[in-house]
């Protein structure tokens, strides 16, 4: 192998595996604080690459009507949980949140799509949709269901999982998109050359990786979140809304995806379903890292995306075998590691 | 207990649908889909509802079971009939490898692991050559007995649902037998199922065995009766959608899984066929339809449909009541099982800096109550724990009858005679208190899973449940025999969790705050027994913390603050022992 090919292909494993560890980061969250296995998180990348690029190309993407109606839903959801003690505060503040937000920013889109507006006003509206989505979405799914078991949580995260690529082929249909990059500068350096769009990637999956850092050790609702996941009854107790607690992780874990999907839709063409397949190798990161670990998780992300692009040059037609089945070695690390921990489950 | 009337009825009813005129063909073809997915959904129940194991995987054991007749009849022209007992095969031996990795797994690593190979094999099915890629293996052979040919979906339907009814009724035995005890103890974590002498890690591979293979049954069905195989129907989503019918009909229940698949299979052929009329043919509509009833149906019942119909039932299917006259061999003893019986040499127990046990001595002699006591913290529970293998120490021994024991095995130290109850009651609420019971008496059976499935086993299950009904008449609470665990109250649970350590017939009984949480008379009647099991030979070690009950019972007493023994004598020295107080009262200003 000469050294020039295997350069790229690193240089492509870890822009990849940057993806899959913002993804892979995702999951730890939302698991660690909801016990849900966020099988749409695929489908926020798809959300937000594929809004992203209907926005780009001057149209208005269905996803803001998505987020509109579920506003109203989460809204009737709210007044009916609240019916016994409605009081104008609780109802105006709901209001707000679920019907304002949404209305608003599907009025600017619907205005701004054909104005050619610049590709960061585009972002902030593509992220605030689908951020809106995967709030809503929690509302409406997860915190009826909070006190069930993982199983059944997994069973209800497939299904919107299901609904969720149902509707991507409504809004988007069959074909794939592609989205104008973030930045166009390049350089090269030695043989490689570096996009400013890889550049970004990395730019983005450090920070998040960072910011996600100094959120949980240093801020007080992070405090809070990490309280949740350790023990919700405890968090309830010392005062902390384990529903609020939820609701930031679905808010961070749909804004990472949608970030993601606007990172990689320039290099890559996206399909609806696209992002089924890209959640689960953040998966594989995750479990490789534990669901506890955001710094091993973040490694592991890179080895994945390595692994795939090294397995694709060379065995292109094993290349999801291969990556999927990378886990089983860790597995059997894991399991010959495992500490004989007694878990209550129920 | 399986009953037998409403099988057959169930069985009666499926015979003559094909033979009833008006049924359209086209609903047969529905039937037979759904005893396919009747199958794996059954392996799931037994996999994850009952044994908590989540796997996404079993769709990828339906492809195992299903390529290997494909190959074998096509490429080789062996028979259908041959190729059975090779699909299951196959499917079991690929369980037996994927799950000597998987099933040691915690928690969420299994499903997400389960996910990942399935996805893995789903890719090795469309990739390999001779599995014929993405395109598959078509022209497979029908199945034939002489000259009938099972083409029609009319014929294999018997093939199909017959498969169903024996496999639903030997997986019914199985959950009603020593092993199903064992397996239905897995959910609620290993460390009681240990104490009592259960492989927990063999018990868990046998299900997931037993799952695979009815998933690969299932496979080989699929393959003749679609007389094709290709890889779709064995990817992830597939997975999924098996491990969601047995939700939806009812995780912990046999029949949740046949019921499961009736309700997705017919709701996803009412979704694709009236939705389009609906709304003129807009793509994908029965996706998102059936992933949003699905999640409304999990909000409504989070349990499943099955268990929500049953409790709606008006009539409750009775149980027998075992017959006690029968009388199980009591357990082989040492010979010289009189002197000492446990004997603790200098034990000590570190976690990281914190010395929970330390070098603490001390010995429990035959016939006798030994109460260990202490504040708070002082190493109490830490030092059952090691004795019961639960925990290695970090130093010094522990014998029985003079033999080394330190770092056995919780299985073996319950074989030696030893048989504990716990601090938080770790019983299995949704068991009986009877069947709780009985799992004490496990290592005194012998039934394997095989004999329990074609209920060979009879003789020696009424032999344990006899005894177990035995025991639980002797510390009170025959009223209870039939009672769910979970429904009584935490006294009663911790009488419960004695009798099941008396099902073992241990010569060391080891309470861990047997007393907490039972009123007055309650403390007294225990005290009672505890008296009658010494005085017929048997030992006891207890931590309590009710003085009283403590200084009644107890033989001898021994004190332990911050891991270290302080105090060891008879309950009137320990009284007036200076050391002892400054423990629980603090120091005399």
């Amino acid at each position: 192998m000469n050294t020039t090919i295997m350069l790229f292909l690193v240089q492509d494993g870890i822009t990849n595996g940057a993806i899959y560890a913002l993804l892979g980061l995702a999951l730890v969250l939302v698991f660690a604080v909801t016990r849900v296995i966020l099988i749409p998180q695929g489908e926020f990348v798809t959300y937000g690459a594929l809004t992203y690029a209907s926005l780009s190309s001057g149209q208005v993407p269905g996803t803001a009507r998505l987020a509109v109606a579920m506003g109203i839903v989460a809204f009737c959801l709210d007044l009916f949980a609240g019916r016994r003690s409605l009081h104008p505060r609780l109802v105006g503040r709901a209001f707000a949140i679920n019907i304002i937000l949404p209305v608003v920013i599907f009025a600017l889109t619907s205005w701004l799509a054909g104005r050619h507006p610049p590709i960061a006003v585009n972002i902030a509206l593509s992220l605030s949709i689908v951020a809106a989505i995967g709030v809503f979405l929690y509302r409406i799914v997860f915190q009826p269901l909070a006190h069930t078991s993982v199983l059944v949580l997994l069973i209800a995260s497939v299904g919107c999982h299901l609904a969720l690529q149902g509707f991507g082929l409504v809004f988007f249909g069959a074909e794939g998109q592609r989205g104008p990059t973030i930045a166009d500068v390049a350089f090269t350096l030695g043989p490689l050359r570096f996009t400013g769009q890889s550049i970004t990637v990395y730019a983005i999956t450090i920070a998040f990786i960072v910011g996600l850092w100094l959120f949980f050790g240093l801020t007080l609702y992070g405090k809070a979140l990490r309280a949740t996941a350790i023990n919700r009854l405890g968090a309830r107790l010392v005062g902390i809304r384990t529903t609020l607690s939820g609701q930031i992780a679905f808010l961070l874990a749909s804004v990472i995806g949608a970030i993601s999907g606007i990172l990689i839709v320039p290099i890559t063409t996206l399909y609806y379903d696209t992002g089924f397949l890209i959640g689960l190798k953040g998966f594989i990161a995750a479990i490789i890292g534990g669901l506890v670990s955001y710094p091993l998780t973040a490694v592991a992300a890179l080895v994945v995306g390595t692994v795939e692009a090294f397995s694709s040059f060379y065995a292109s037609n094993f290349k999801e075998v291969i990556v999927f089945t990378l886990i089983i070695p860790v597995l059997l690390l894991r399991s010959l590691a495992a500490p004989a921990v007694e878990e209550e489950k129920d | 207990m399986p009953q037998r009337l409403p099988i057959i009825v169930f069985a009666l009813i499926m015979a003559a649908i094909p033979f009833i005129p008006a049924v359209p063909p086209f609903w047969i073809v529905l039937l037979d889909n759904i005893g396919l997915a009747a199958l794996v959904a059954m392996g799931l129940v037994l996999l994850t509802g009952v044994g908590g194991l989540t796997s996404f995987g079993q769709a990828a054991f339906c492809g195992f079971g299903a390529y290997t007749t494909a190959v074998l009849t096509t490429a080789y022209g062996v028979s259908p009939w041959l190729t059975l007992p090779l699909s299951l095969l196959v499917s079991g031996i690929a369980a037996v490898l994927l799950g000597l990795i998987t099933v040691r797994l915690s928690g969420h690593y299994l499903p997400l692991g389960t996910l990942a190979w399935g996805l893995g094999l789903f890719y090795l099915f469309s990739k390999l050559e001779f599995l014929g890629r993405n395109d598959g293996i078509s022209a497979i052979p029908p199945l034939s007995i002489g000259s009938l040919r099972m083409i029609d979906p009319g014929t294999i339907y018997f093939a199909i649902w017959i498969a169903v009814l024996i496999c639903a009724v030997l997986t019914l035995n199985l959950l009603d037998s020593r092993t199903g005890r064992a397996i239905r103890a897995l959910r609620r974590g290993h460390i009681a199922a240990e104490a009592f002498g259960v492989q927990t890690p063999r018990a868990k591979l046998l299900v997931f065995i037993y799952a695979a293979v009815l998933a690969g049954l299932s496979g080989w069905l699929y393959a003749h009766f679609q007389r094709a195989a290709n890889p779709t129907p064995f990817g992830a989503h597939a997975g999924i959608e098996y491990l969601f019918i047995a939700v939806v009909g009812g995780a912990g229940y046999v029949w949740g899984g046949v019921l499961g698949a009736g309700i997705v299979v017919i709701l996803k052929e009412i979704l694709q066929s009236y939705l389009p009329y609906l709304f003129h043919g807009e793509g994908q509509l029965e996706t998102i339809v059936f992933g949003i009833l699905l999640v409304l149906l999990l909000q409504l019942a989070p349990t499943g449909v099955w268990p929500w119909l049953m409790a709606r039932l008006p009539f409750k299917p009775k149980r027998k009541r075992p017959d006690t006259s029968l009388t199980l061999p009591a357990r082989v003893r040492d010979a010289d099982a009189a002197g000492v019986l446990l004997q603790i040499d200098r034990a000590r127990k570190q976690f990281g800096g914190v010395i929970a046990v330390n070098d603490v001595s001390f010995d429990v002699r035959a016939g006798e109550i030994v109460a260990l006591i202490g504040p708070n913290g002082a190493g109490k529970s830490t030092t059952f724990n090691l004795i019961t293998g639960v925990l290695t120490s970090s130093g010094g021994t522990i014998s029985v009858l003079g033999r080394k024991i330190d770092n056995a095995p919780p299985q073996q130290v319950a074989k030696l005679g030893i048989a504990r109850t716990f601090q938080h009651v770790k019983l299995v609420p949704d068991m009986t208190v009877l069947e709780n019971v009985a799992i004490g008496a496990h290592l005194r059976g012998h039934a394997g899973a095989l004999s329990s499935m074609f209920r060979l086993d009879r003789a020696d299950e009424a032999r344990l449940l006899a005894e177990a009904a035995r025991q639980i008449e002797r510390v009170g609470l025959a009223d209870q025999i039939d009672q769910l665990a979970g429904s009584l109250s935490l006294g009663q649970q911790r009488i419960v969790e004695i009798a099941r350590a008396l099902c073992v017939d241990p010569m060391l009984l080891l309470l861990d705050e047997p007393a907490a949480g039972l009123r007055h008379m309650e403390k007294q009647k225990l005290a009672a027994l505890l008296r009658q099991l010494r005085d017929g030979g048997m030992s006891v070690l207890l931590v309590e913390h009710d003085m009283g009950f403590v200084m009644d019972l107890a033989d001898r007493i021994v004190v332990l603050d911050f891991g270290t023994k302080i105090a060891e004598g008879k309950p009137e020295a320990i009284k007036t022992n200076p050391e002892v107080i400054k423990a629980y009262l603090g120091a005399v200003a």
